[in-house]
């Protein structure tokens, strides 16, 4: 007689495909009752060797050919062989329908808990949250994909190998800065331009006063008034060389073209890792416990999926071996939790800091949060004070200037705020990364590009980037120039490319 | 709504082309670590790939980020002993002062190298880049050995076409018997029971028992009747496997000028036109053996690591080596035992007198017995005496024997091309 209820889903570890159809059958059916939103699943079965194409085609279905993909792949692979690293045991796409790769060896239990995890979690995170609307286009990005590759395929057949991989270790080199961070305005129809001009010329006409015109005009010196161009600072440093580079042919536009494009599609995953990887973590755990609760998989099941659960959001502190860092998954994952609690057993503390959280309906609030948040606002947000206590946050201030480091702020009453503004200034992106312009052509003369790094916090640039400076000089095709400013306007490093004798790294006083 | 997929058996290794591309990108240094393990290895040793190792910062991808340097504002997890206000030390790099975020490959400094393994077929490729080999034979040395299917015994698995019908039954008959057992003994014991009962007087008794006994006979049968005639796990399968087929052995004998004269970089030379006989040889017998003999006045037979690495100084008495070679070939290696092989690899350099006697050696002992007699001579300079001896020797004997100058590797393949027609030859 077997003690099993017939209740269960599954008594044994291993899984088959009439199980993984039950579980995923259940799950949704749960997912639709907490309200969670998706774009309908492709669940697919990989082998671990497929599980390492992926991983080296930056985890598409598929991508345009290049080397940089195929050392990824060897490091994997060597990395994998020695035992040095687990695969992950999923990768989930952000299209429609939601890719998700499974991996042939998880066991049924690990199966549950990454379909719960990527099909339900991350799934309904992509279809919700405004950066994902706003950046990416879910049902397009396959297609685009598989433009992408054929057209660089034709180009390599066109123009060679080496010329097309040239290009794009240029264009791989800025592809950080190749995104738009704010919508550009639609651009005018005719009929919109027609109309603007009329108008103008008819505000001009009646402010026109005729006596004006006969007071001389103060002579200036006429090239330091010299307009410059780009008119306002251009921070998508591929859209302007796409459009503006002097000598670039048109599949060469196109290459620049279709790298931008997947740095725009993969914009949004780097500004929300913490609240992605935390939405998905929060959700697997809900999913499976109400599962548990339904009495469909047993005290066994459970054991497992509580010791993956927990080595995924496990968090070494500062001074331990493995500490890389504040692990995403922990910080998201309790955050999450901690809105569920502050919704629902708010404490006095909480009804301080947060008013507006405190006894309304969770499910509400953590959906309004996931959608209208990325990592930066939603730490600015929601970082409780009980959570800073819990991971026991403290506040580090490195001033290279001085010999010391010193401790600004610990998990008391005076340090909550700091370490809140701190933690969500980590995941600023325009913190992270050096904000680097286009700030002039010098469209009448050598045609030079200048570059304007505005300097954060004194933070110097590193010193690869004479290496990218020289891909940036490979796709203007003229003299390339950036220049370090500090925020009251000097200018601290030159850098050049070519580098010419006399301006070689002239430090300003 | 939910799809749920196998792509487990969809097309593998997706990322081949990625990878070619990678090693093509980094053909430079991929050659020097195959020039480097080639230089290392024992020439036996060439069935397995080879580990290339890359300064990181050769492959790194270079973008825009952060020196060390400014104010930075970080937050970590875990405190225990830190007040608000504190101040140490700031540690050495690498230590919990790091930089938390982003991917140390990302940072390139301080990095070990770059390493990964190349395949055998990749690192021979690599290897027969140098030495110009044309694409045909490279594919033919790759390939090591040949196979034959033979018979081995029955198996459970295998295709409809190897199903072996006697074993098949056999096993469906044992498996009735066995899964049957315990019934037939009660079958057997009813029908004891049914003889005994109708030798008896005819009762009412009797008859009912009988009736009952007999029902429950029928019942029995009608179970074991049940039983599949046969089943899957009967199936029984011929079991083929692949043998290499063993072909007969040979013997290499290699043969160099140690004397002051050849200097380490034409030793290297020369251990390649050893390797590359080594390997034909390979491709053609199951077993070889191989035997240095290495000469300046005097010759002496000893192990590849002496052979290659020890350094000699003196004049040079090629005959010697010669006559040691048809020594060793008639004390250990029997012709009709053995294919022999001899490659000798010299400067050119010999004493005056000595190389009329070299001719007359190898007519007479040596090329009699050896399948194959290879000389290259590794010199920018004009020719010496013993390259004419062997000019004679080889319009004598072209079947057996071939001399070739290199002065680079890609002059080493000549010699073999004729060993290469001969056997295609053989072969057609």
């Amino acid at each position: 007689m077997s003690t099993s209820s017939p209740k269960l889903l599954s008594i044994s570890s291993e899984w088959n495909f009439e199980l993984l159809e039950a579980f995923d059958r259940e799950l949704a059916r749960i997912a639709k009752d907490f309200g969670l939103d998706t774009y309908p699943n492709q669940i697919e079965i990989i082998t671990s060797e497929q599980m390492m194409d992926a991983y080296s085609s930056i985890g598409m279905p598929l991508n345009y050919n290049h080397w940089s993909f195929g050392k990824q792949f060897v490091e994997t692979e060597q990395n994998y062989s020695r035992g040095r690293m687990g695969l992950a045991y999923e990768i989930v796409i952000n299209s429609d329908p939601c890719i998700a790769y499974l991996m042939e060896e998880n066991t049924l239990c690990m199966q549950a808990l990454v379909i719960a995890h990527a099909c339900y979690g991350h799934n309904s995170f992509f279809k919700g949250n405004y950066l994902f609307r706003t950046w990416t286009d879910a049902s397009a990005i396959i297609d685009y994909l598989l433009f992408a590759k054929n057209y660089i395929r034709e180009c390599e057949e066109r123009h060679g190998v080496e010329e097309v991989e040239a290009i794009l270790d240029s264009c791989h080199a800025l592809m950080n800065y190749g995104v738009n961070r704010y919508k550009r305005p639609r651009p005018l129809t005719a009929a919109e331009e027609r109309e603007r001009q009329r108008s103008r010329e008819a505000y001009m006409q009646q402010h026109l006063n005729e006596l004006w015109n006969t007071i001389p005009k103060k002579e200036g010196p006429a090239d330091a008034q010299q307009a410059r161009y780009p008119v306002e600072p251009e921070e998508n440093i591929l859209y302007f060389i796409e459009k503006n580079a002097p000598l670039l042919e048109s599949w060469q536009r196109e290459l620049i073209r279709i790298v931008r494009k997947l740095a725009q599609y993969f914009y949004p995953q780097k500004q929300t890792q913490v609240m992605n990887e935390g939405w998905a973590c929060f959700w697997h755990h809900t999913l499976l416990h109400q599962l548990y609760d339904e009495g469909r998989v047993d005290d066994g099941f459970m054991m497992e999926f509580l010791h993956s659960h927990s080595s995924v959001i496990y968090q070494p502190p500062f001074d331990h071996p493995h500490f890389s860092g504040i692990n995403p998954y922990t910080l998201g994952y309790h955050m999450m939790q901690d809105i569920r609690r502050i919704c629902e057993n708010p404490t006095d503390e909480d009804r301080e800091w947060f008013p507006q959280l405190a006894g309304s309906d969770w499910q509400a609030s953590l959906d309004y949060a996931m959608r209208n948040f990325k990592d930066e606002s939603f730490i600015q947000q929601y970082l409780s004070p009980k959570l800073i206590r819990d991971l026991k946050l403290f506040n580090i201030h490195d001033d290279a200037g001085l010999p010391v480091l010193k401790v600004k702020a610990i998990h008391n009453e005076t340090g909550y705020q700091r370490i809140r503004e701190t933690l969500a200034g980590q995941y600023n992106l325009g913190n992270r990364e050096p904000n680097i312009q286009v700030y002039n052509v010098n469209i009448r003369g050598d045609r030079s590009l200048t570059l304007r790094h505005y300097m954060h916090n004194k933070q110097p640039l590193s010193s690869s980037s004479k290496e990218v400076l020289k891909h940036l000089h490979r796709l203007w095709g003229f003299d390339v120039r950036l220049e370090s400013i500090l925020p009251d306007g000097t200018v601290t490093k030159r850098y050049e490319c070519p580098p010419s004798a006399e301006l070689l790294e002239v430090i300003c006083p | 709504m939910s799809y749920i997929i196998d792509r487990r058996l969809n097309a593998k290794k997706k990322s081949t082309v990625n990878r070619q591309r990678f090693l093509r990108r980094y053909k430079q240094h991929i050659k020097e670590a195959v020039d480097q393990a080639i230089n290392d290895r024992s020439i036996t040793d060439l069935e397995r790939g080879g580990k290339v190792s890359i300064p990181r910062k050769d492959i790194s991808e270079p973008i825009f980020h952060h020196g060390p340097g400014g104010i930075t504002d970080r937050v970590y997890p875990g405190n225990r002993e830190f007040a608000e206000g504190d101040e140490f030390k700031r540690p050495e790099q690498g230590g919990g002062g790091g930089s938390g975020q982003g991917k140390a490959s990302n940072q390139g400094e301080g990095e070990d190298e770059f390493t990964f393994n190349i395949s055998q077929d990749e690192f021979l490729d690599f290897m027969f880049e140098d030495l110009e080999l044309p694409n045909l034979i490279r594919k033919e040395l790759k390939d090591a050995t040949s196979f034959e299917t033979r018979r081995a015994g029955f198996s459970s698995h295998g295709s409809p076409d190897k199903l072996h019908i006697v074993r098949s039954l056999k096993a469906a008959y044992a498996r009735r018997i066995a899964l049957s057992g315990n019934r037939r003994d009660d079958i057997r014991a009813l029908r004891k029971e049914i003889w005994a009962l109708e030798k008896e007087a005819v009762t009412d008794d009797t008859t009912e028992r009988l009736q009952a006994l007999r029902a429950a006979l029928l019942e029995l049968e009608k179970s074991v009747k049940k039983l599949p005639f046969i089943d899957d796990f009967d199936l029984r399968y011929q079991n083929l496997v692949r043998l290499p087929i063993p072909s007969s052995k040979a013997v290499m004998i290699c043969v160099m000028d140690v004397s002051g004269s050849m200097t380490q970089s034409i030793k290297d030379m020369a251990k390649r036109f050893f390797i590359l006989l080594y390997l034909f040889l390979q491709r053609n017998y199951k077993q070889i053996e191989l035997v240095f003999v290495r000469h300046h006045t005097l010759a002496k037979e000893v192990d590849e690591q002496e052979f290659f690495y020890s350094r000699e100084t003196g004049g040079t008495i090629v005959s010697g080596a010669l006559s040691l070679t048809a020594d060793i070939i008639k004390s250990r290696y029997s012709p009709s035992e053995w294919n022999i092989y001899v490659a000798q690899a010299s400067d050119g350099d010999n004493w005056d007198g000595d190389s009329s006697l070299c001719g007359d050696l190898l007519r007479e002992k040596l090329l009699p017995l050896v399948q194959y007699f290879a000389y290259v001579e590794i010199t920018t300079g004009p020719h010496q005496n013993l390259w004419y001896e062997y000019e004679g020797i080889k319009d004598q004997f072209s079947e057996q024997f071939a001399m070739q100058q290199i002065t680079q590797p890609g002059d080493i393949y000549p010699v073999f091309r004729k060993l290469f027609e001969k056997r295609t030859e053989v072969n057609s």
